[in-house]
């Protein structure tokens, strides 16, 4: 076999000015199988070929961090309007009584589907909404089941969704990041909710936000969105340009003295990335070129919708850019009390925000191959709890999903009569896994990483793929 | 009732369609597969308590647990009737179709085992088990029990003791300057490997001094290094840098990676662990005094129970176990069983991987599904871990349900308390509060009742008042908890101590806390010796564990420790995989190397800094970084080290470099951490953020190690996750990384410091170059890099005429300050030849 090494400088030079060889030397594959395989560029983010047919291009998650009720919104549960008040015999610690919905539930589209007027405007999009009614997930504890929500794993560290679909695929625009987090909590596993564990770094999530601890953020807004250093405070762009241009001389006198060092030829490129990154990243942030009635579509300028709405344009315009996966944490749906009073608040707050964006992607065409996922890492009893609240239900919840290959108005899987364990066609988060997955044209048992020896894969040895929901 | 007919009617049907009632013999993988995934765990976990040759009372005459009785049935007829639902009474049962015969009876299967079911039958009832009933129940119980042959599980090679073996003769004699590169010789000619040339003198003193230090080396020290002509030039410069204080800081870190070391609580509730410092200054230590590596071990494990000269060496001892309580808890699980089973778990985890390289913890729910560690060990080391009790303090509040007591190790103890004391008065108004919020707390439960008698609606607004204030009265215990009565600083740790009645625990099924079965003894991992050791009958048996890790009959602890120290030195393990020498591990590349390095470090009293001596004075260490073609083509991983790698420098290097070259760096150790003087709970982490976000310039050791809150730096530059244990660090290229050090503000900061220097230094413009390269690359510039040096200062002049009219102090000096920053953003600063 004829074994490929620089035969020249001009020739090195040439091959790393084209963007071979980052990978060569790393440990997910060698030099010589780089170059045997394609001409295509070595690049860890560079796109990949999917394992089968792709119906989403990309993916918008809408992270509900605490775990929104179910049967207040999209599971339609009449005996539970009829029996409110009725001893419901589940709970922790004692009798419990059933909690008929304070909303009122309707069909929408041409499809019928039953949705609660706590989402009136998500409601118009029904015949695209694809509602999982049986979700179920292992632990009704919220850090647990958020990060097994993001990672497959409560026990252990794992990548998370959008690593593992990053890895998978690679992105399209490399002058950003494939995988961007919005706002994510500092709590409930943190950083493991965007995190690569043992996967490459180059895959973990940029986190991008106010980059406030605490309330504020887990308020979810309040500041700019912004990505850390991206805005040099002293030097102009051309100044900077200068300064780049003898650091790359730098680092080019350096290859040519120790010949073939794919370290030296990653930091050439990944701070070229750096430099584009710092023109487009704050264009892809800014919103101010958004017309008037964009922005009202996402309910930005009103108070109550304002933070999510933006949030979500934002997140329009990354995947527009060509950024793989982006995911939005929004709230606090952890409604033990006041959930009359709370729930409608935390609803009135998405609910303007997602039909904005839902509209807005249709009419660009987007929704086609961009999945919408909507959803907590749980859902919340049928029974009261303290009265006027619901307690932690992970038995049985419900997901939405909408555009990128899903089939649009259908309830998929159902609940018992009062919404609190899945009883008919169950996904688990595992099967969810790997549905979203597939989606995406990868698949969950193919889309694996050795690390220590074992194949790891995002669904561990689980995972079904709910075919029954692609279109 | 069974008949003999109806049995031989089954038969008959059998034979009749045996085209679809599957054959053992002639199964094929899906049918196995089905039946092994599928059928065989419902039928052994729900049905063999009372269908099985080994059932206590078979009910119903009806053995399910081989094929031939499955298809004969039982008092009521044929179980299964291959494709054919409908006479299949397993089906009627499992749906549950007929009252007298819902099985199994305590709870439906659900509806997707019974589509298996049905599945099944419908495929012919495929069943790989044996048909005489005596070797189907034996399999059937050895399925069950999945019995691991633990003496076949030794063969593996990491089993199996270290050999010493005679240093290896090689063809080229003259190019082995020591044992070791008889090793690695040896390999490289077995395969046709030629190792390059030598390292440059400027290149090895700045790879050795970083290796061990993490620091640059002073431009004097490299220059006599240059003059240095003798032999032992190279070993002046070695022996000078593990006796430097800088080494224990360096690998101390490396160990601390390893061990986890993180000064916060982790995963759900992020409570700051003020005191988890201690374990880290005693790692530092440790690794100065060249502590041999069996008394570290040990000490971690058991330092509480084992001799001590005197209180001062019984203190350290005991900050030693701080290693068992420093690791991730979830503080806001409710049940204290769970909770205690949380915490050994790690406990386990942490120590099996770190000291023995093993997963351990992965035979908490069921036997290891790939090493011969059977569930039982698992738990034979989880009695010893729930017979100790961990201390690591934290205050009570909303969502930590389970704080605990510190350990007070005396003034006598003659350790640092790590912050400052208060006055009597203060800690008296400290007392004062502590009262004062007791009482408020009490009139706001009488509130409470109140209300809830009065079913008003303030009820609920009075039990969130009390959480706040319940966690305001924490915060306020913890902070008194820290002073004795004069308001002296206590000396406070973490660690841990024998319970007064350990326990054996029992094996939890599917490691389910709220399903115990038998107990077993206090014990170790069977596989380890040849023969397992006696089990612990007294005490918890943490004293004994310690014994059993570095017992020189451990086949594992030494050579998992000699892997890492060279992965440290080479960038590469011998066994790559660092934490998992089990048979899904990576091989040993050079097998008789790793040998020889383990047998040599227990010779020599389990000295590191010999170790690492040998090792760095072996040729093998003092190759080029350089590439050669054949060799790649060859071993294109260098698992053989023909080549020394392009190391990347660790994130702290990077700073700390930082800091050392803009003159900037505060090399003297602070006392305790940022997070023991920001305080306890919440407030604590608010106050550290605040803390944090000044700029630092003391070693990045010594930066706070929040769990999932790293300072931005370390974080970018790969530092190792502190929830988990960490023998190989990732190595990543990416953006924000250049944006950081293009951009960020503490970079700017450090750039104008290095040009200060840099411009002070000299009077004329070349010889300030030349320094600044010196001092950021230990070297002169070459011409090019003159040129490219000069047309950057007149390009930048261009820029800033034609940015003229903006505001810019001192033109010049941000000039200076550009191009210093420049040379801290290239590739030579971050990384090694």
């Amino acid at each position: 076999m004829n074994t490929p090494f620089y035969s020249s400088r001009r020739h090195f030079l040439q091959s790393t000015s084209s963007g071979f060889g980052y990978l060569a030397f790393s440990a997910l594959s060698t030099w010589a199988a780089e170059q045997a395989s394609t001409t295509a560029p070595a690049s860890p983010l560079a796109p990949k070929a999917p394992h089968f047919a792709q119906r989403a291009k990309r993916v918008i998650f809408l992270c509900m961090k605490g775990a929104p009720s179910h049967v207040d919104t999209f599971d339609y549960k009449p005996r539970l309007i009829k029996d409110n008040g009725k001893d419901s015999g589940q709970g922790r610690g004692g009798p419990a009584t059933l909690l008929a919905p304070g909303w009122k539930y309707s069909q929408h589209g041409r499809s019928g589907m039953w949705i609660s007027e706590l989402f009136a405007e998500t409601a118009k999009h029904a015949d695209d909404l694809c509602v999982i009614n049986s979700m179920q997930t292992d632990l009704p504890a919220h850090p647990q089941a958020f990060v097994q929500m993001h990672t497959g794993s409560a026990q252990f560290i794992r990548p998370s969704l959008g690593a593992w679909a990053l890895y998978g695929l690679g992105t399209t625009n490399q002058n950003l990041p494939g995988f961007i987090t919005m706002d994510p909590p500092p709590n409930n596993g943190g950083a493991r909710n965007y995190g690569s564990a043992f996967l490459p770094a180059i895959y973990q999530g940029t986190k991008i936000g106010n980059g406030l601890p605490g309330l504020a953020a887990r308020r979810g807004g309040g500041g700019e969105t912004t990505i850390s250093n991206i805005k040099n405070p002293r030097y102009t762009p051309e100044t900077q340009r200068t300064q780049l241009n003898f650091i790359q001389e730098l680092n080019r006198e350096k290859m040519e003295r120790d010949g073939a060092t794919p370290a030296v030829e990653g930091v050439i490129e990944s701070y070229e990335l750096a430099f584009r990154m710092q023109n487009i990243a704050p264009q892809v942030l800014d919103l101010s070129k958004e017309t008037e009635a964009t922005k009202k579509l996402y309910g930005i300028g009103d108070q109550t919708t304002d933070a999510f709405g933006k949030q979500c344009l934002h997140a329009r315009r990354m995947i527009e850019a060509g950024v793989r996966f982006v995911e939005v944490a929004q709230g606090n749906w952890d409604h033990h009390r006041n959930l009359h009073a709370d729930l409608e608040k935390s609803c009135n707050m998405v609910d303007k925000p997602i039909a904005g964006l839902l509209t807005d992607l249709k009419a660009r065409g987007l929704l086609k191959d961009t999945l919408v996922i909507w959803g907590g890492e749980f859902g919340r009893t049928p029974h009261a709890q303290f009265g006027d609240g619901r307690d932690h239900n992970n038995k049985g919840f419900s997901m939405w999903m909408a555009g990128g290959g899903v089939r649009g108005g259908i309830n998929f899987g159902s609940t018992d009569d009062y919404g609190y364990e899945a009883v008919d066609n169950k996904v688990h988060i595992h099967d969810w896994h790997a549905t979203v997955l597939a989606l995406m044209g990868l698949d969950h048992e193919r889309l694996t990483f050795r690390y220590a020896g074992r194949d790891f894969r995002l669904t561990d040895i689980h995972g079904r793929i709910v075919k029954e929901i692609f279109a | 009732m069974i008949s003999r007919t109806s049995f031989l009617t089954v038969l008959a049907a059998m034979i009749a369609s045996s085209g679809r009632a599957a054959d053992a013999e002639k199964l094929t993988d899906e049918q196995t597969n089905f039946f092994e995934k599928k059928i065989r765990p419902v039928l052994v976990d729900k049905c063999y308590e009372c269908h099985s040759s080994t059932a206590k009372k078979v009910k119903g005459g009806l053995l399910l647990d081989n094929k031939e009785a499955t298809l004969r049935g039982g008092d009521n007829g044929p179980a299964v009737v291959p494709g054919k639902l409908d006479e299949s009474l397993i089906i009627r049962a499992i749906k549950w179709a007929d009252k007298d015969m819902e099985m199994p009876p305590k709870k439906k299967l659900s509806a997707d085992v019974i589509a298996d079911f049905e599945q099944w039958i419908k495929m012919g009832a495929p069943d790989p088990r044996g048909g005489s009933v005596e070797g189907a129940s034996a399999a059937a119980a050895a399925w069950k029990r999945k019995e691991i042959d633990i003496a076949k599980g030794r063969e593996h090679w990491a089993f199996q003791l270290p050999a010493k073996r005679p240093a290896p003769t090689v063809r080229n004699e003259a190019w082995p300057k020591t044992d070791i590169d008889r090793f690695v010789l040896a390999k490289l000619e077995e395969k046709n490997i030629q190792p390059v040339g030598d390292a440059q003198k400027r290149d090895l003193i700045r790879r050795a001094t970083f290796d061990l230090t993490g620091l640059p080396p002073s431009p004097d020290v490299i220059e006599a290094f240059l003059k240095d002509n003798s032999p032992q030039a190279f070993q002046r410069v070695v022996d000078n840098l593990l006796a430097s204080p800088a080494f224990g800081e360096n690998w101390g870190r490396h160990w601390l990676d390893v061990a986890r070391f993180g000064e916060s609580a982790g995963k759900d509730v992020n409570l700051p662990y003020p005191f988890a410092w201690r374990y880290r200054d005693w790692v530092i230590e440790a690794m100065n005094l060249d502590m041999p590596y069996n008394e570290f071990v040990k000490e971690q494990i058991a330092g509480d129970l084992l001799p001590f000269r005197d209180v001062q060496d019984q203190s350290k001892k005991i900050v030693a176990t701080g290693f068992l309580a420093i690791g991730t808890k979830p503080h806001n699980e409710r049940n204290p069983r769970q909770f205690a089973l949380e915490v050994a778990d790690e406990q386990i985890d942490a120590m099996s991987q770190a000291f023995l390289g093993l997963t351990v913890a992965c035979a908490r729910c069921h036997d290891h599904k790939f090493d011969p560690i059977p569930q039982k060990d698992y738990y034979s080391l989880a009695g010893i871990f729930l017979s100790s009790e961990t201390l690591y303090g934290t205050t009570r509040q909303v969502q930590n349900n389970h704080p605990s007591d510190l350990i007070d190790l005396g003034k006598e103890s003659g350790l640092p308390a790590g912050f400052e004391g208060i006055s009597v008065a203060e800690r008296a108004k400290l007392a004062q509060e502590k009262e004062k919020m007791s009482e408020q707390i009490a009139g706001t439960f009488r509130e409470a009742m109140t209300a809830r008698q009065g079913g008003g609606n303030d009820k609920n607004a009075a039990g969130l008042r009390i959480l706040f204030e319940r966690t305001k009265l924490g915060e306020i215990e913890g902070s008194l908890n820290r002073y004795d009565a004069q308001g002296n600083p206590r000396i406070l740790a973490m660690g841990v101590y024998d319970r007064k009645y350990p326990t054996n625990s029992p094996i939890y099924t599917r490691g389910d806390s709220t399903q115990p079965g038998e107990s077993v003894p206090r014990g170790f991992v069977q596989v380890v010796f040849s023969k397992a050791p006696e089990p612990v009958t007294r005490g918890s048996g943490r004293y004994e564990l310690a014994q059993w890790l570095t017992s020189e009959q451990n086949p594992l602890t030494a050579r998992v420790m000699v892997n890492r120290v060279w992965r440290w030195l080479f960038g590469r393990g011998i066994v790559s995989s660092m934490d998992n020498f089990g048979t899904t591990g990576e091989k040993p590349a050079n097998p008789e190397l790793l040998d020889h390095l383990a047998t040599s470090f227990m010779a020599n009293g389990w000295s590191v800094k010999k170790l690492v001596r040998e090792i760095m004075l072996s040729h093998t260490y003092q190759l080029a970084a350089q590439n050669n073609q054949a060799s790649f083509v060859a071993d294109p991983e260098n698992t053989l080290n023909w080549r020394m790698k392009n190391k990347p420098l660790s994130a702290e290097s990077i700073r700390d470099a930082m800091l050392s070259v803009s003159g900037k760096l505060d090399a003297y150790p602070p006392a305790g951490s940022m997070v023991c003087r920001a305080g306890e709970g919440r407030e604590g982490l608010i106050k550290l953020f605040n803390m944090a976000s000044q700029p630092s310039y003391i070693r990045s050791t010594y930066l706070p190690v929040v769990r999932d809150q790293l300072p931005e730096v370390l974080s970018l530059f790969d530092f190792a996750d502190p929830s988990m244990v960490t023998g190989d660090r990732e190595n990543t290229n990416v953006p924000s990384q250049g944006l950081y050090v293009l951009n960020n503000a503490n970079v700017l900061g450090l750039s104008d410091a290095f040009a200060r220097r840099v411009y002070d230094s000299a009077k004329d413009g070349p010889t300030r170059m030349t320094n600044a390269y010196l001092l950021a690359f230990g070297r002169p510039p070459t011409q090019k890099e003159l040129l490219a040096s000069r047309s950057f200062f007149s390009n930048y002049q261009q820029d800033a005429d034609k940015a003229r009219g903006k505001k810019g102090p001192d033109v010049s000096m941000y000039a200076w300050s550009a191009f210093c920053q420049a040379l801290m953003a290239s590739a030579e600063f971050r990384y090694l030849n």
